[in-house]
């Protein structure tokens, strides 16, 4: 290998230095913004660092005092893992036989290509008649009528990790058990399921980041507290007339976590359900 | 066990799956095909067939090329800037250096960071009053007064682009690493050997392994950015003076804030059929670039 002269090396830590600081400087400043008192924040000189850490603002949201912050906060929180969860759940059931399916018999993949296709719309193409259909079935400002919507994003993508997914498993095993003489659902149980496994659990969770992460479709279809997701909430939020900044950053830090923390502990199979898509082509 | 028999239990098993989606996306798409047709309001009325009196008006409004132009800025500028900082990021992480582990790990926190989290976040920053970078600005002396970055038309855009490339390039650069880790050892020292400059080894050895993944993340990105929505809604709302509207927040104002549910079903299709075009030149593109790196 070329051996690298010390100007190099230098070079390539205040790179590193710097790519650090571009990504972490943001996310420090939202933390810091969360505990630091109100006086601080709106002090000028700006105080960036705060005299003494507030914690009071998390206490505040996770409360559940009537007509609080943290009433409304607390219920989108809800409304979000409610919607998050059924829709994942439902996105692995259609995924698991559909992914399946097209694995096993690629003679019917162009209609998982159909399906993946409609990634390209965008979501105000469906919105209109989706308001109107939700509006008619009493089912705006509905967590379930958001789910259901939410399967427009989720399982497409789901149905098309789990395809993939059951290409890495050898159809030869599923073969040899049913020569043994089980039946499809036996050999799935058996062989197949505990094989994909980890595949199931990685599209889960792409899932529920993609849930968690939705905002146009509970912007349009979510009205008060029985729907409103963390997003919705988190915009109302920012946009609206709270004068503690240190509030929003809060609600922010909160909403982040568990996105984050997915992100962090699956990092490995998250960057390689992402990259699959750039290696197949 | 007979084929066919095989083709019909695989319909079987995605037999779900499509009603589903037939459900959620074929039926309302036809449907905003239907609507587009008519003058009906989001609430009330089921209006009358009008022709394409919907397309000639939102096709020949000022609001329409305006919206595109500024649509067009957006994607373009973002994601040529995330595919040249994620590229670089990714050359970066593929040195060794000590704490490179800690640093890749890093990357995927402005991923997984909501994106209204980061639009809210971007928005503090920005905040003509307290935010950090009118302070930071002020202390370096690089300017002398506040400024409202989000509240002049001269740089709402451009706030707005910076805010979406920090929270877009890491993934280019995760995608462009892990890209740049297939490229064999064996080949780079050859290409070493026979005395081909840094340059000339990115062009020639390295970006033949890296066309195909960027070409993916290219086509992902430029689609997310023409459609966005989210990101513009919540720092600025389109504004001011309506200089950062993007195409889905025009279909969302006239469908959904003046509730014209026929001539907004006709601006959303405008906007599908661009993003199809988009999309269907891309693929194209894709499959050219993968067939001349193979």
């Amino acid at each position: 290998m070329e051996r690298k002269s010390s100007v190099f090396t230098a070079f390539i830590y205040v790179c590193a230095i710097l790519l650090a600081a571009v990504i972490l400087a943001p996310l420090a400043w939202l933390f810091i913004m969360s505990i630091s008192p109100a006086a601080d924040l709106a002090a000028k000189p700006l105080r960036w660092w705060p005299q003494a850490a507030d914690f009071s603002r998390y206490t505040q949201l996770i409360s559940r005092a009537e007509n609080s912050a943290g009433a409304a906060f607390t219920s989108s929180l809800r409304n979000s893992l409610e919607v998050a969860g059924m829709a994942t759940l439902a996105a692995i059931v259609l995924a698991v036989p559909a992914g399946w399916a097209v694995s096993r018999t690629p003679s019917v993949g162009w209609s998982l290509s159909m399906v993946i296709a409609t990634y390209m719309l965008p979501p105000v193409a469906l919105s209109v008649p989706l308001y109107m259909g939700l509006s008619y079935l009493g089912l705006l400002n509905n967590v379930f009528g958001l789910a259901l919507i939410y399967l427009t994003i989720l399982a497409p993508f789901t149905t098309w990790l789990m395809k993939s997914g059951f290409d890495s498993i050898p159809r030869e095993i599923e073969a040899a058990a049913m020569i043994d003489g089980a039946g499809l659902l036996q050999t799935w149980r058996i062989i197949t399921l505990p094989l994909a496994a980890p595949v199931v659990a990685t599209s889960a969770l792409f899932a529920v980041l993609l849930a968690w992460d939705e905002f146009f479709y509970a912007l349009l279809f979510t009205s008060d507290q029985r729907a409103k997701t963390l997003t919705v909430a988190i915009a109302d939020l920012a946009g609206g007339r709270v004068s503690d900044y240190g509030l929003i950053a809060t609600a922010g830090v909160l909403a982040a976590l568990p996105p984050v923390l997915i992100g962090l502990v699956m990092q490995r199979a998250l960057i390689s359900g992402l990259t699959s898509g750039g290696v197949k082509g | 066990m007979s084929g066919t028999w095989m083709t019909t239990r695989a319909w079987l098993l995605m037999l779900p799956l499509l009603v589903i989606m037939v459900a959620v996306i074929g039926w309302p798409l036809v449907d905003t095909v239907r609507l587009s047709f008519t003058d009906a309001q989001l609430v009330g009325t089921a209006g009358n067939y009008v022709g394409f009196d919907n397309y000639t008006k939102m096709l020949t409004s000022s609001n329409f090329t305006r919206t595109l132009t500024t649509t067009t800025w957006f994607a373009v500028i973002s994601v040529a800037a995330e595919m040249v900082l994620g590229v670089l990021a990714a050359l970066l992480l593929n040195q060794e250096f000590r704490g490179r582990a800690v640093l890749r790990g890093l990357m995927i926190l402005p991923w997984a960071l909501p994106t209204v989290v980061n639009a809210t976040l971007w928005r503090l920053i920005y905040n003509p009053e307290y935010g950090a970078l009118n302070a930071a600005l002020t202390q370096l002396h690089i300017i002398d007064d506040y400024r409202s970055w989000l509240g002049e038309p001269g740089t709402a855009l451009a706030a707005l682009i910076v805010a979406d490339c920090w929270k877009n390039f890491p993934l280019v650069a995760l995608i462009a690493l892990a890209a740049l880790q297939a490229v064999p050892r064996d080949i780079t020292a050859a290409a070493l050997v026979d005395g081909a400059g840094p340059f000339n080894r990115f062009r020639f050895v390295i970006l033949p392994y890296l066309a195909g993944p960027l070409m993916v993340a290219l086509v992902l990105r430029t689609i997310e950015a023409f459609k966005v929505f989210d990101i513009i809604w919540v720092m600025t709302r389109g504004g001011p003076a309506n200089s950062t509207r993007s195409l889905s927040i025009l279909v969302y104002q006239e469908a959904f804030s003046f509730q014209r549910a026929g001539s907004g079903a006709s601006l959303a299709l405008i906007v599908t059929l661009l993003v199809t075009v988009l999309a269907v030149a891309y693929a194209t593109l894709v499959k050219k670039t993968a067939g001349s790196a193979a």
